[in-house]
Formats: structure tokens, C-alpha cells, sequence
């Protein structure tokens, strides 16, 4: 159903506030040196939470083409 | 031909020359002895596709007079005493951003609500200095009806050319006078217009100035997409804290006024061809310094008057050559003297300067000058 | 549109990150208002964002449209000029809660009373920010700031009811936790012909969060869930409002618009000198 997506991470962006991590309903980000990462992609199921409310637009949802 | 004669009063006579000049929006706020402007304005805007509004306060007056500008409309507001104090913050404004428009202030008595129907001529350095900071002003001060009519035009013309604020000074004498205007002395004014981008719209630079010194000007709304702040700021109109783009803002700001003061710079030079002595005044009292110059004639005395039109910037070079040539000037202002300052600065090194000032209310007339000059001349 | 892709149409890529503290509200509500102008498909070039001064309005530098930066409380009034002067241009106000409601208090009533047609979305962070945590109008009684060192003693506005009350015809408050709920009411704003007023509720952990001890940018941003509830959920279970700030579509009365009816006057001169 439509085409696939990952979260990706602007770490130039990223100011570490945490919010993306606190509600992510999975529990996949982490900060690291007070960025974020994605800990545990394998449990995103793309919600966008993380994007709605990342005050600096440096984590959102995009897409993958599939033959990649 | 003749219906272009009227007898008008001061204040109409400037919506006259506003709407003679391109005028098409106005802001403003109810005060004594402006009011006339603001009413005559709403009465003749609409039927012409243009915008009044009387807005909340002085302050909001000023600012949509400001954002109306930026939408590409000649724009004006009109105030006297207590609202010009009110307008300085976003005259300011104006003058960082280079946004055109004409600030109307007819003086009366101050500080405060003072004497809200008395005549006074107690703005002349809160034009150039009311708002805060360095700042470049163009100030002119006409002194019949129809001198307002043709200077309001040339108020409008200014602000366009120079991408400035421009103030109107009037003082509540020659608002409030009525005399014969001949509307026709507009076919003998050219209408200018600012200067706007022709180019590409992507990379437009709203703040890099031409050799003139003056930057082209985008009204919104047309393609050319601009950030237009109060900050200071670099060519590209976004603010910044760097020492050299505070320098080269403020000094291109103030040099494209000094550079242009041959155009600015308007004055009238009364019976001065072979005059000892010079009266020095504007406005309202410069009508009773020109009988007194013709009373002095009269006593032998080689009295001439100069009679400044533009008050800022001061017309230094004519005011060196005046000093050179006389042996003494009389300032006389209806306050408690603050152009013969300027006045004396200038002029301090060839000539003595005496200051005759009156700030109770009451104009000036021409005996009081008579006497005065005849005290000091003695 | 992803917020890549946002970024890349509405954004000033070159001027972001922006200066906006960790986890302040800010971003989060200015990331709904241009997901707002995206979802309604507006022309770019016929927007005008304009500001005042504070936190809040240095949005206007970052956003690709139009755009005023005005002085502190000014924006509503330099707005009226801009849509008086062209009424074919969409005004948006973006504004703090000491901008619009201290120093810009009278223009903003008098603008809603106008009902001119501009949207003004109220970043409310219940403090002055950039000069550093001092209280404003919507500072909560007994809260404290550096200038309320002992607790505020001032009561608070409500913004909302303040510019209902005034003449906006339309209202509406989401918090920046409620993101998408915000865009919606942006949205609706933007549609009404006429004064739109939106109160976005935003948080300021620097100054407001630690001066008051309410936690980080995280434990802010749960007030602003846990704190708030819709309107239409509190009619129908009163319950669980109980000590809840309501949020969502307050008032909804579409009325003629300012501009509209100054164009009336135009066309009845116009007619008149026709005729004569």
C-alpha cells in the first residue's frame, strides 16, 4: 500500500530536545550526544509522530523507491 | 482654466497636492489641527479607488500607512504634537526599511496636549531627531495655501525618489488660513514614481542600491519575494550583526539623502541681492519676517529675509554664503529657539546670530521682529 | 508534502536551523501554519506573513513568501495597511502573546473589530522569551518570571475570549502538541473571509519551563497534551474536563469583511459620478 517509507534524521538540524524520542509510539529513537538516532528502525511503522512535532524539522518520513 | 482656482484652506490644500501626486491610501487618527486632512481624505479617497482608514491610535496610523507603501500605494498620514511623538517609533521604521510616504504634522502648542489650537512651530528638531538613532529626514515647511498644495507634491515626490519617509511641517496658522490656490501648478510638477525591479524575480536583492545610491522597491504581491525588517540588514533585506553591514546600511542611509541635497534643498531668498542683514524664518512666521524685511527697506535698512522651505537637512551652503555676505541674522521661531541652533552653527564663524522666539501661543507678527531687529541693530 | 519537501517549497532553506531554543514550541507551530498554506494550495506570491517582535515573530524571516518583520506590537497594523492596499494579497499575522496582547493589545481588538480579512495565529508561550523570561498577559497568576520574582500578581488573558469578544469571526486554540489539529484550524482561519483569530499554545523550557520548574522541553510538551481538551469532548463529558483548558473551533460566524464593504463605498461613488 503505497509507497514505502523510512525516517531519516537531519543531524544538522537536530538541537536534542528529545520530543521525537519521548513520543514515538515504539519506542525506535534515541538521543546519542544529544542527537537522535534511530535506534530500532525495524519497529517504526511510520506513523509521522516524530515529524509533526520535531520543533527543527530534522526528522521526518521519507520515501524509498522500491527497487532500492 | 478658472475652475482650477479655488479658495482653499492649508489643510485641504494638501490633499489637494496628495491626491495630485499619486496619493491612493492614507491612515490616520483624529487630531487638533490636523483633523481637516484625515476628513477631507476619507470624503475624496474612495471616489477615486483609493483607501481611508481611521485606524486605533497614531502608532497603528503610521504602521499602515508603512504597510500599505509596501503593497505599492502612495500612502499618507497626517498628525500634529502629541501623534507625531506617537508616529516616531514606525518613522523610524520607515526610514531602515526605505519605505516612501508623507507624515503630515501640523504643529501646535507643546509638550504634551499643551495648547491643542495654538499655533507653534515647536516640532522643528523632533522632525529630524524624534525617533531613535541615526537616521536620514527629509523635512519641508511651506508657508501659504498654495505653497502647501505644491509642496505636498513635492513631499510625495521626494519620498519616491528617495525611498523615504518625508514630513510636511505645517504649523496651525497656515492650515487653518484660507487663500487662493491655483490647481493648475501641478501641469508644472512631474509626478515620480519609485523605481521598481524589471528584472529576474529569482535573486532579486530588495536592499542593493543602484549608483543613485537608492535600491529598486518590489510592491508585494508582484513575484519579487523580499523579507523587509526593522533590523538593520545586508542587501538582501535579512537582518545581520556584522560591524561592516551596520556601516555600509547606515552610511549609504544617510549619504543618499546628502549626496541628492541639491534637489532637496529648497529655499527663498527675499531682497538678500544687496543685504547687511537677514532675517531667517519658515512657515506661518515667515510671512510676518517678509513685511518686517519691507519695513526695515523702508527705514533705509538693508534687511532681506531667507526663508527655508526645506528645513532638514539645513541649507548649509547657503547658509555659509548668507553669513559671509550679512553682518547679522535673526532667527525668529515660534519657540524657545531651536532651529537658530542649526542656524548658528553654521553661520557662527562669519556673522553674529540673534534669535527672536515666541511660545505662548500667539503668532508672530511683524512689529515684534521690527522692534526686535531695531534693539539688536542698534 | 514531507517536511523535506515543505522545507524546500515554502522554506529560506539558507536561513534555517532556526534560533529557536531546544524543544521550544515554536517550530512545531510554524511547521502547521505552512502545512496549512500547503494543504489550501495558496499561490506563494499572493501571501504576506508579517510580524512583530519577539521569540514568535522571527518566523516571518524564515518562511518563503512576502514578508514584514514590523516593530513589537505593530504587526496587525501594518497588516491593515497591507490588505487595505491590496485586499487581493492573503494577510497572515504571526504574533506572541506579549506582541498581541500587551503592546499590541489595541490593535489587535480593533482589528477583530474591523473584520478585515486576516488570519493571526498567537504563538502563546506564556512568557517574553527573547528579552529573557519576563511575565506577560498570559503568565498564570502566581507563576513566576524575572520580573515576578515573588509571583505574578496580574490575571491572565484569555486570548481567545479576548478576541472573541472583539469581533473575530472565527477562534480557535490547539496546543503545538495537537499539531494537526492546528493545521486544521489554520486552515479555517486562512477560509474565513474575515478576522480569523488562533491562539497556538507553545512552550518555552528555557525560561518559562525552568523559572516555574515544569519540567523540560519533553514533560512541557505532555502538559500541552495532558492539559488541554476539545471542546466538542468536554459538551458531551464534562467529567473530563474537570480542571482541563479547552481547545479547538471556539466561534464560527462568517460576517461581511472590512475590505468588501470599503469596496461597497467605492462602487456606489463610482456609480454616483456616473450618473451625474
Amino acid at each position: 500500500m503505497g509507497t514505502p517509507k523510512m525516517v531519516v534524521v537531519n543531524k544538522e538540524w537536530c538541537k536534542g530536545c528529545g520530543i521525537c524520542v519521548a513520543f514515538c509510539p515504539k519506542n525506535v529513537l534515541e538521543l546519542v550526544n544529544e542527537v537522535v538516532c534511530i535506534a530500532r528502525s525495524e519497529d517504526c511503522i511510520k506513523c509521522g509522530q516524530c515529524e509533526l512535532r520535531c520543533p527543527d524539522f530534522a526528522i521526518y518520513l521519507k520515501e524509498v523507491p522500491e527497487n532500492v | 482654466m478658472s475652475d482650477q482656482i479655488k479658495l482653499l484652506q492649508g489643510n485641504e490644500a494638501c490633499v489637494e497636492g496628495a491626491l495630485a501626486a499619486g496619493m491612493e491610501f492614507y491612515a490616520g487618527y483624529p487630531i487638533t489641527p490636523s483633523t481637516e486632512i484625515a476628513e477631507i481624505s476619507a470624503q475624496k479617497l474612495p471616489a477615486i479607488g483609493g483607501h481611508f482608514i481611521q485606524m486605533e491610535d497614531e502608532i497603528a496610523g503610521m504602521a499602515a500607512t508603512l504597510g500599505a507603501s509596501l503593497a505599492g500605494k502612495k500612502s499618507m498620514t497626517a498628525t500634529s504634537g502629541p501623534g507625531f511623538s506617537l508616529k516616531q517609533e514606525n518613522l523610524g521604521y520607515g526610514c531602515i526599511a526605505e519605505i516612501p510616504c508623507v507624515i503630515v504634522n501640523v504643529q501646535r502648542g507643546g509638550p504634551s496636549t499643551g495648547l491643542p489650537t495654538s499655533p507653534s512651530q515647536g516640532d522643528i528638531m523632533q522632525a529630524k531627531w524624534g525617533t531613535h538613532g541615526d537616521h536620514p529626514i527629509i523635512a519641508l515647511y511651506p508657508n501659504s495655501v498654495q505653497e502647501i498644495f505644491d509642496i505636498t507634491i513635492e513631499c510625495f515626490n521626494m519620498a519616491e525618489k528617495y525611498r523615504t519617509p518625508v514630513i510636511l511641517l505645517l504649523d496651525e496658522i497656515i492650515a487653518h488660513m484660507r487663500e487662493k490656490v491655483d490647481l493648475s501648478s501641478k501641469d508644472s510638477i512631474k509626478i515620480i514614481d519609485r523605481k521598481r525591479p524589471t528584472g529576474p524575480k529569482e535573486g532579486y536583492l530588495p536592499y542593493k542600491a543602484d549608483e543613485d545610491l537608492i535600491p529598486n522597491m518590489a510592491d508585494f504581491g508582484t513575484g519579487y519575494r523580499q523579507h523587509v525588517t526593522g533590523l538593520t540588514h545586508d542587501v538582501t533585506g535579512f537582518p545581520s550583526n556584522s560591524p561592516i553591514v551596520a556601516l555600509d546600511m547606515m552610511t549609504r542611509l544617510m549619504k543618499k539623502i546628502e549626496i541628492n541635497k541639491k534637489d532637496i534643498v529648497k529655499y527663498e531668498e527675499y531682497r538678500l541681492a544687496d543685504a547687511d542683514f537677514a532675517i531667517v524664518a519658515f512657515g506661518a512666521t515667515s510671512r510676518a519676517a517678509k513685511d518686517t524685511v519691507n519695513r526695515l527697506r523702508e527705514d533705509g535698512i538693508k534687511a532681506g529675509l531667507f526663508r527655508p522651505i526645506t528645513i532638514w537637512p539645513i541649507a548649509e551652503d547657503e547658509l555659509i554664503s548668507l553669513s559671509k555676505k550679512v553682518n547679522k541674522i535673526i532667527v525668529a521661531e515660534m519657540n524657545m529657539g531651536q532651529y537658530v541652533n542649526e542656524v548658528e552653527r553654521v553661520a557662527c564663524k562669519n556673522c553674529s546670530v540673534e534669535f527672536y522666539g515666541r511660545f505662548d501661543g500667539q503668532p508672530i507678527n511683524p512689529d515684534e521682529i521690527y522692534d526686535f531687529a531695531m534693539e539688536v541693530l542698534r | 508534502m514531507n517536511t523535506s519537501a515543505l522545507v524546500k517549497e515554502y522554506f529560506r532553506e539558507d536561513k534555517l536551523p532556526h534560533i529557536w531554543c531546544p524543544g521550544c514550541g515554536h517550530g512545531i507551530i510554524m511547521h502547521a501554519v505552512v502545512r496549512a498554506i500547503d494543504n489550501l494550495k495558496l499561490d506563494p506570491e499572493k501571501i504576506c506573513i508579517v510580524s512583530g517582535i519577539g521569540c514568535s515573530s522571527r518566523a516571518s524571516g524564515y518562511m518563503n513568501f512576502n514578508t514584514l518583520h514590523t516593530t513589537h506590537g505593530r504587526a496587525l497594523a501594518f497588516a491593515t495597511g497591507v490588505k487595505m492596499a491590496n485586499p487581493s494579497l492573503e494577510v497572515l499575522v504571526l504574533t506572541g502573546d506579549g506582541d498581541c496582547s500587551a503592546i499590541g493589545g489595541n490593535h489587535l481588538i480593533h482589528t477583530a473589530r474591523r473584520n478585515i480579512d486576516i488570519t493571526t495565529i498567537a504563538f502563546n508561550n506564556n512568557i517574553y522569551g527573547m528579552t529573557g523570561g519576563q511575565y506577560s498577559p498570559t503568565t498564570a497568576t502566581g507563576d513566576f518570571g524575572t520580573t515576578a520574582p515573588y509571583g505574578n500578581i496580574d490575571k491572565t488573558f484569555d486570548l481567545c475570549n479576548l478576541a472573541k469578544a472583539a469581533g473575530a469571526t472565527y477562534v480557535g486554540r490547539s496546543t503545538a502538541y495537537y499539531a494537526k489539529q492546528l493545521t486544521t484550524l489554520v486552515e479555517n482561519g486562512i477560509q474565513n473571509k474575515g478576522f480569523s483569530f488562533i491562539e497556538a499554545v507553545s512552550s518555552c523550557p528555557t525560561y518559562y519551563g525552568r523559572k516555574n520548574k515544569k519540567g523540560d522541553a519533553v514533560e512541557m510538551m505532555k502538559s500541552l497534551k495532558d492539559d488541554y481538551i476539545d471542546i466538542k469532548i468536554a459538551e458531551k463529558r464534562p467529567d473530563l474536563a474537570q480542571s482541563k483548558i479547552l481547545m479547538g473551533e471556539f466561534y464560527n460566524k462568517p460576517d461581511e469583511e472590512y475590505t468588501e464593504k470599503y469596496q461597497k463605498i467605492i462602487d456606489m461613488l463610482k456609480k454616483e459620478s456616473y450618473h451625474a
